[in-house]
């Protein structure tokens, strides 16, 4: 594996990661995480059990206390924060639970935004914007307004933005969280297909079928991970059911 | 090690073994002119009713100041075109002071002596006369309500480029018997409509053949009863010296003759002669007409100023309403830059609108007032580059901290916040 060829193979990289927060509140008590480029992978626990804090982590959003975070191979906690951000523009798409749609603006000009700060002349985003919402299913949407749209549409179009760029990485917080089981089904179909396109998606859920729908599933608790394997592995050894909300 | 799934042990050594390879760090991209305007107006579109209220803040104060200077530079430039129909080349002689406090007088010759310097276009003069002059005689004597006779040579009329309003001027034949012509001011207190009607001078009746218009150079004039001087010196005991002499010359030349004119009129003591130029008080006037305003332009400074503390209330909570979409714009790649431009430029529109709209509203109301009263309309340019680049400013000032708020704002947060 000594690839100095293929940098992107190991798209997250956390080594010894911690995260306390003032107060004391110890978030992540040690935590190692590898990802290759190209996984589907669910991460689930607990409220409270750290992995809202693993996301922020991944997503470039926040540093560790300790422990070095790498994604696509740049080292989180040694960046300036204009080159994080940077990083998120270019690297990493983020799917939201609550949506975070811009309310009175199209869906047009909701995806457009995904490419605002990459620095991409209007009219490109436009393009690819309507052509992402076509790959979202949503080619007869394109002028809605968010109020406009079913819950199901409006997380299609969240996607849409943020896949615009093509990210290696995408991070899904809770995105059937606020969806009834068929729009949340095709909310996660839509998710699979970009997997099966290439893209790393990385999704935290608190759903069991979601979960075990991925090929790799993290369990984490009280800030450690306590579990990392195929959902096969983990139905026979973990000792109690998904959902112990 | 390509197996997706890694444990922990193994990772620790594909991290050491990729520390090595140093990446480029990724550099943010600039966001053009217009897209900056874009988010900045995305932002104000939103809330419009809010934007309306805000702007209009601003736009009262800049209306006032708009306003306030156009209307005093109407005023003024109402006095400079009067002063440039009156002309600014007349010149008053009139005896100054001695050096011992006694009574001066201009020599009899005075202004046949102005006549002959070269430039002079004309001259003439008027001489004081001690009698009085009344409606009738049943009137006491010491009411003269304000008013005087002076003699007066032909020319005046010519000189002060005054106008008869009606009846006619003093001739080589009037002049001798007892006829006099009004000052406009005259004629009314005396409560003279038309020529024809006798008036008590001294103590004898003189007939009125004329009142002359208002004479805005010489308003002396206005509040005198002119009579010839033959007349002066046979009905009225005048001395034949006059008392003011008036001469117009060659615009260029009005400072030369101003230096000759203490030694023409008066070679023996020069310093007893004061001259002076009527234009100089209606150029003072302009003047003080661009100054008076100070007051209310300071008002309209207030008004800014509350109007630049609204917009800073509205971007202020702006920001707080906002924290989800800031949060966003970070996970999208929004630098803290960024995050500030936007909320700067948003507050930098908002104060601009209200700019835009008070610099119009004062042109109307500048237009408007000027036109009522009969003034040409003038709306400097200079107000309304001050009054935007003052917008501009507030909305700087009013942005400022809203918008370094903003993006000092972690995005964990801003995006965990409901």
């Amino acid at each position: 594996m000594t690839t100095p060829d293929r940098p992107d193979s190991k798209i997250i990289e956390m080594t010894g990661v911690t995260k306390h927060y003032e107060g004391g509140v110890h978030a992540l008590r040690g935590v190692d995480l590898t990802v290759e480029a190209g996984e589907l992978l669910a991460i689930t626990g607990p409220s409270g059990s750290g992995k809202s804090t693993l996301l922020h982590l991944i997503g470039t959003l926040d540093r560790p206390s300790s422990g070095t975070v790498r994604i696509a191979g740049h080292d989180v906690g040694k960046l300036a924060d204009e080159r994080l951000s940077a990083l998120r523009a270019a690297h990493i798409g983020f799917v939201f639970q609550q949506f975070h749609l811009a309310a009175g603006r199209s869906a047009v000009d909701n995806v457009a935004d995904g490419l605002l700060y990459a620095g991409r002349p209007v009219r490109l985003r436009r393009e690819l914007a309507v052509a992402a919402l076509e790959r979202v299913g949503l080619g007869h949407r394109l002028h809605h307004r968010p109020h406009e749209l079913s819950g199901g549409e409006q997380q299609r179009v969240a996607i849409a933005r943020a896949v615009l760029g093509d990210p290696p990485l995408l991070l899904a917080d809770e995105p059937t969280g606020n969806l009834d089981s068929a729009s949340g089904d095709a909310v996660l179909g839509l998710l699979r297909d970009l997997h099966t396109e290439g893209t790393t998606v990385l999704i935290i859920t608190h759903d069991h079928e979601v979960a075990t729908g991925c090929d790799r599933l993290v369990r984490v608790r009280d800030g450690e991970i306590v579990f990392d394997g195929t959902a096969n592995d983990r139905a026979s050894t973990a000792p109690r059911p998904e959902g112990a909300r | 090690m390509t197996t997706g799934n890694t444990t922990t042990g193994n990772t620790t050594t594909g991290n050491a073994m990729t520390t090595g390879k140093a990446m480029k760090p990724p550099v943010p991209a600039r966001l053009g002119p217009g897209d900056v305007a874009r988010v900045g107006l995305s932002g104000l579109r939103a809330r419009p009713a809010r934007v309306v209220l805000s702007a209009l803040g601003i736009a009262i104060g800049i209306a006032t100041m708009v306003s306030v200077i156009g209307i005093s530079a109407s005023g003024q430039e109402e006095l400079l075109r009067r002063l440039d129909r009156l002309g600014t080349n007349l010149l008053r002689v009139q005896p100054g002071d001695s050096f011992t406090g006694g009574e001066v007088k201009l020599p009899a010759g005075a202004v046949a002596m102005v006549d002959r310097i070269g430039p002079v276009f004309t001259a003439s003069g008027t001489g004081e006369v001690s009698a009085s002059i009344r409606r009738t005689d049943r009137i006491p004597k010491e009411e003269t309500g304000g008013i005087n006779v002076q003699a007066t040579t032909l020319g005046l009329l010519q000189t002060l480029d005054g106008r008869v309003r009606t009846g006619v001027w003093l001739n080589a034949a009037t002049e001798r018997y007892p006829a006099a012509v009004l000052g406009s001011v005259a004629a009314d207190r005396l409560g003279i409509q038309r020529p024809g009607v006798q008036v008590w001078v001294g103590d004898r009746w003189f007939t009125v053949i004329g009142i002359l218009d208002t004479v805005p150079l010489a308003p002396e004039i206005d509040r005198a009863a002119l009579v010839g001087i033959p007349a002066a010196r046979a009905h009225l005991d005048f001395d034949g010296h006059p008392t003011t002499v008036y001469e117009r010359s060659a615009e260029s030349s009005v400072e030369a003759v101003r230096e000759v004119l203490p030694r023409t009129v008066n070679p023996e003591n020069p310093s007893e002669v004061a001259v002076s130029r009527p234009s100089d008080a209606l150029a003072a006037r302009a003047a003080a007409a661009g100054t008076f305003t100070g007051l209310l332009l300071g008002l309209g400074a207030v008004a800014l100023l509350v109007g630049g503390v609204g917009v800073a209330n509205t971007m202020v909570i702006s920001v707080l309403e906002r924290r989800r979409e800031i949060g966003l714009r970070r996970s999208l790649g929004a630098t803290r830059g960024q995050v500030r431009t936007q909320f700067l430029t948003e507050s930098l529109m908002l104060s601009a609108l209200g700019g835009a709209a008070g610099s119009a509203i004062g042109a109307v109301i500048t237009v408007a007032y000027a036109i009522a009263r009969g003034w040409p309309p003038v709306v400097p340019a200079w107000a309304l580059g001050g009054g935007l680049t003052a917008t501009v400013v507030v909305g700087m000032v009013a942005g400022l901290y809203p918008a370094v708020r903003a993006s000092r704002l972690p995005p964990t947060v801003a995006l965990s916040s409901t």
